[in-house]
C-alpha cells in the first residue's frame, strides 16, 4: 500500500462532483465489474476463445475518465480495454458478442477481445502492441488541433508501455505540438507476469518521466473514482483549452492475472488481499452511502446492471457467428481484399 | 507539357493536391523549412505554411503513429521516412496497425495516409541507407505500394496515392530524383494498379521496376541493335495493387519472361510475379521466368562494389541472351 501513499499531486476537489455524477461513477463502475466477470465465465464455459485481459480491479480509472469526457472526445486502450470500451458506452452485447466471435460483436468478430473498437463511440481502437496507440493518441489529438474541432484524445496504458520507445516518442511530440491529449497510465504493479518496479529506473514509471518532457508529474489513487474523475475533468479542460498534454499516473491493481493464461500466482498473497480490500466498487458504494445516497438507488442501479448483463448474455449465445465470407472483407476501402486484377 | 526533376514532380504532386484538398498535410523529419534532405519538399512550408507542413523530431513512432491517428479522425496525412530503410524503425506501424486496423475494426475505420520514403541504391551510402524494401511491404495485407520511375508518373502517381481512400507506401528512387522527363500541365493524376508498357517486343518480356526501369529500356534497346533481339519492357508501378493483366498479356505474347529487381534475391516482387505467370499461362511460356535481382547480401558502400551487385544493363543483356540463346541451342 505504500505504492498508494506516496507522494502524489494534491486531490483536486475543488469542484463539487454532482450527485448525479457519482451516481453515473457507481453506475459504470458496476456494469464494468459485472461485464467483466460474465467475461470470464464465458471463458470457463468456453464460450470466449482466444486470450482476453480483464480489468477487474481498474474499473474506476475508465468510469473517471469516461465521466469526464465529452461525448466526440477519442479513447484509444490497449488490449485490456473492455472497461473503457463499455465506459464510453458500448453495449455489453457488442462487447460480449466481440469476446465470443459473433456476428452481434463490435467487429462482428474479426477484431476480438485485443482489438475492442466503437466509433460511434469515440473508441478509436485497441491496440495490442504495446505502447503503439499513443503515438496514434497524439494523432488524433493533432488532427482534433488541425480541424479546430476542439477534441480531445485520451490514451489508456498500462506501467509496462512506459519503457517502450513509443511511449517516449509520443510524449514528446504531444509536448512539442502542444496536442490536446492526456496520456493516462494505469500503474497496476505488473508488465505481465514481472513488479514493474523490477525493470524500471524510477519509482513511478510514468510520473517520474513526465518532467522530461515538461509536464507535470502527477501520481494518483486509481482506485478513487472520485479522484480519477475530478483529475480526468481538469486535464482534459487543459487540453481543450489548448493547454497541451497531460500525463497521469493511476495506481491500481488487477484482480486476475494478466490475461487468461495467467493465475497470477507471483503476487505475494498479502498483497492481493491488501489490493482486495480497497476494491473501487466496495469503496464508492460505501462512499456513496457514507455521503447520504439512499442504498435503493445502488440496488437499483445494481440490479439494471445484472439485468443487461443476463441479456446481453442470453442475446449473445443466440447470435449466430458471422458468416465465413466476412474473412475477405474490408482490407480495403472499398469492402473488398484484392491485391492485383 | 513541362520538363520537370523527379524529385520537383514529387513536391508538384504534394502542391497540387494540398490546394485542392485543405485535409492534405505533410511531415517529417527536416521535410518541413528544410525542403526535405532529398530537397523533395522544396516550397511546401513557404506556400502552405507550419500548419500544414511540419518538421518532426527524429521519432519514426510518432510520425507514423501520428499519422495514422489523424488519417483515422479525418485528415489526409503524408508522412515522410526519410530513408526507407529506417521502415524498419518503425515496421509495427506499417505491418501491425496501419495495415490491418481497418480489418479489425470491420470497416469502422479507414485510414487514407500516404508514407512517402527514399528507397534504393546509387548513392554509395552503405547498407543501411540504401536497400529497396517494396519487397517487405508487398508482403503485408492492407497496404498499397507504389514505386514510380518518371517525373510524370512521381507526380501523378503520388496525386493518386494521396486521394485512395487506402494506406499507400510510396517509394521514392534515390538514383532517380535528378532526372528530367515530361510531366502534363496541370492537374495529374495517374491511377494505381495499371501497370505501363513502355515498348513492345516479340522476344520477351521485361519486368522492371523503379531505378530498374530505365536499365531495362537500356537493355533492351542494346538487345534490339546488337542481338536482334526485340522486348517489351513494362515498368509495374504500382506492385499492390498489381495490374496482373498486363503482365500475363504480354508474357503469354512473348512466352520469354524476365524480372529485373533491385531488391534482394529471397522473396523480391518478382517472385510472386513469377508464381503469378507460370500458374496462368504456363502454356504459353517457352521458358523458365528468369529474375535478374541483387544478389542475397547486404548492399555495399564501394561504388565499384554496389555497381557489381545491382542489376546493370550489361547483366541484363547478357542474361536474356544467354537464356534466348540455350533455348534456340534446345
Amino acid at each position: 500500500m505504500s505504492t498508494v501513499k506516496a507522494k502524489s499531486a494534491p486531490a483536486r476537489r475543488d469542484e463539487a462532483i454532482s450527485e448525479a455524477t457519482r451516481l453515473r461513477l457507481y453506475q459504470l463502475q458496476v456494469e464494468i465489474r459485472y461485464c467483466e466477470k460474465r467475461a470470464y465465465d464465458l471463458f470457463l464455459q468456453n464460450l470466449v476463445k482466444g486470450t482476453s485481459h480483464l480489468a477487474l480491479g481498474q474499473e474506476a480509472v475508465a468510469a473517471g475518465f469516461a465521466a469526464a469526457m465529452n461525448k466526440d472526445d477519442y479513447t484509444f486502450c490497449t488490449y485490456r480495454g473492455h472497461h473503457h470500451t463499455l465506459a464510453r458506452g458500448a453495449s455489453m452485447l457488442s462487447v460480449l458478442g466481440e469476446l465470443m466471435g459473433r456476428q452481434c460483436g463490435l467487429m462482428k468478430g474479426k477484431g476480438g477481445s485485443m482489438h475492442l473498437t466503437s466509433v460511434e463511440h469515440g473508441v478509436m481502437g485497441s491496440y495490442a502492441i504495446v505502447g503503439a496507440h499513443l503515438p496514434i493518441a497524439a494523432g488524433a489529438a493533432w488532427s482534433a488541433q488541425y480541424r479546430g474541432t476542439k477534441q480531445v484524445a485520451v490514451a489508456f496504458f498500462g506501467d509496462g508501455a512506459t519503457n517502450i520507445g513509443a511511449f517516449h516518442e509520443a510524449l514528446n511530440l504531444a509536448a512539442v505540438w502542444k496536442l490536446p491529449v492526456v496520456f493516462c497510465c494505469e500503474n497496476n504493479m505488473y508488465m505481465e507476469y514481472t513488479p514493474i518496479s523490477a525493470v524500471t529506473a524510477v519509482k513511478h514509471p510514468a510520473a517520474d518521466r513526465a518532467a522530461s518532457y515538461g509536464l507535470e508529474r502527477q501520481v494518483i489513487d486509481g482506485n478513487d473514482a472520485d479522484l480519477v474523475f475530478s483529475t480526468a475533468r481538469e486535464a482534459i479542460a487543459k487540453a481543450r483549452s489548448g493547454g497541451g498534454p497531460s500525463l497521469i499516473e493511476c495506481l491500481t491493481y488487477r484482480h486476475s492475472g494478466h490475461s487468461r493464461a495467467d493465475p497470477a500466482k507471483y503476487r505475494p498473497k498479502e498483497e492481493v488481499e491488501e489490493w482486495l480490500k480497497r476494491d473501487p466498487v466496495t469503496l464508492y458504494r460505501s462512499r456513496l452511502l457514507a455521503a447520504g445516497v439512499a442504498e435503493a438507488a445502488l440496488t437499483k442501479i445494481e440490479s439494471e446492471a445484472m439485468a443487461t448483463l443476463e441479456r446481453a448474455t442470453e442475446s449473445a449465445k443466440a447470435s449466430p457467428t458471422p458468416a465465413l465470407e466476412s474473412a475477405m472483407t474490408d482490407v480495403w476501402a472499398d469492402g473488398g481484399n484484392a491485391w492485383r486484377n | 507539357m513541362a520538363q520537370l526533376s523527379y524529385r520537383d514532380a514529387v513536391a508538384a504532386g504534394i502542391a497540387q493536391e494540398m490546394r485542392r484538398d485543405e485535409r492534405v498535410v505533410l511531415f517529417g523529419e527536416d521535410t518541413a523549412a528544410a525542403g526535405g534532405v532529398f530537397k523533395t519538399t522544396v516550397g511546401l512550408f513557404e506556400e502552405f505554411g507550419p500548419r500544414r507542413v511540419k518538421d518532426t523530431p527524429i521519432s519514426e513512432l510518432a510520425i507514423l503513429g501520428a499519422a495514422m491517428g489523424a488519417a483515422m479522425t479525418g485528415l489526409r496525412p503524408i508522412a515522410e521516412i526519410m530513408f526507407s530503410d529506417f521502415l524498419a524503425c518503425c515496421w509495427d506501424y506499417v505491418a501491425n496497425e496501419i495495415a490491418k486496423t481497418r480489418y479489425m475494426s470491420d470497416g469502422q475505420i479507414t485510414l487514407p495516409l500516404v508514407i512517402r520514403t527514399a528507397n534504393g541504391a546509387g548513392s554509395r551510402f552503405g547498407a543501411q541507407h540504401s536497400q529497396s524494401v517494396e519487397n517487405w511491404a508487398m508482403a503485408i495485407p492492407g497496404i498499397k505500394v507504389v514505386a514510380p520511375s518518371t517525373p510524370a508518373d512521381a507526380k501523378g502517381l503520388l496525386a493518386a496515392a494521396i486521394r485512395d481512400p487506402d494506406p499507400v507506401l510510396f517509394f521514392e528512387h534515390k538514383s532517380l530524383l535528378g532526372n528530367k522527363g515530361e510531366v502534363p500541365e496541370g492537374e495529374h493524376v495517374e491511377p494505381l494498379g495499371k501497370a505501363s508498357v513502355l515498348r513492345t517486343g516479340g522476344d520477351a518480356t521485361i519486368i522492371a521496376l523503379a531505378a530498374m526501369v530505365p536499365r531495362a529500356l537500356q537493355a533492351a534497346e542494346a538487345l534490339a541493335k546488337e542481338h536482334g533481339i526485340s522486348a517489351t519492357v513494362i515498368d509495374v508501378r504500382s506492385l499492390v495493387p498489381l495490374d496482373a493483366r498486363t503482365l500475363l498479356e504480354h508474357s503469354a505474347r512473348t512466352g520469354r519472361v524476365f524480372t529485373v529487381e533491385e531488391n534482394p534475391r529471397l522473396c523480391g516482387w518478382g517472385a510472386e510475379i513469377a508464381s503469378v505467370i507460370q500458374e496462368e499461362v504456363f502454356s504459353s511460356l517457352k521458358g523458365p521466368v528468369i529474375r535478374i535481382t541483387t544478389p542475397h547480401v547486404p548492399l555495399p558502400a564501394s561504388d565499384q562494389l554496389e555497381d557489381a551487385v545491382l542489376p546493370t544493363v550489361a547483366r541484363i543483356v547478357n542474361e536474356i541472351k544467354r537464356a534466348l540463346g540455350s533455348r534456340r541451342a534446345a
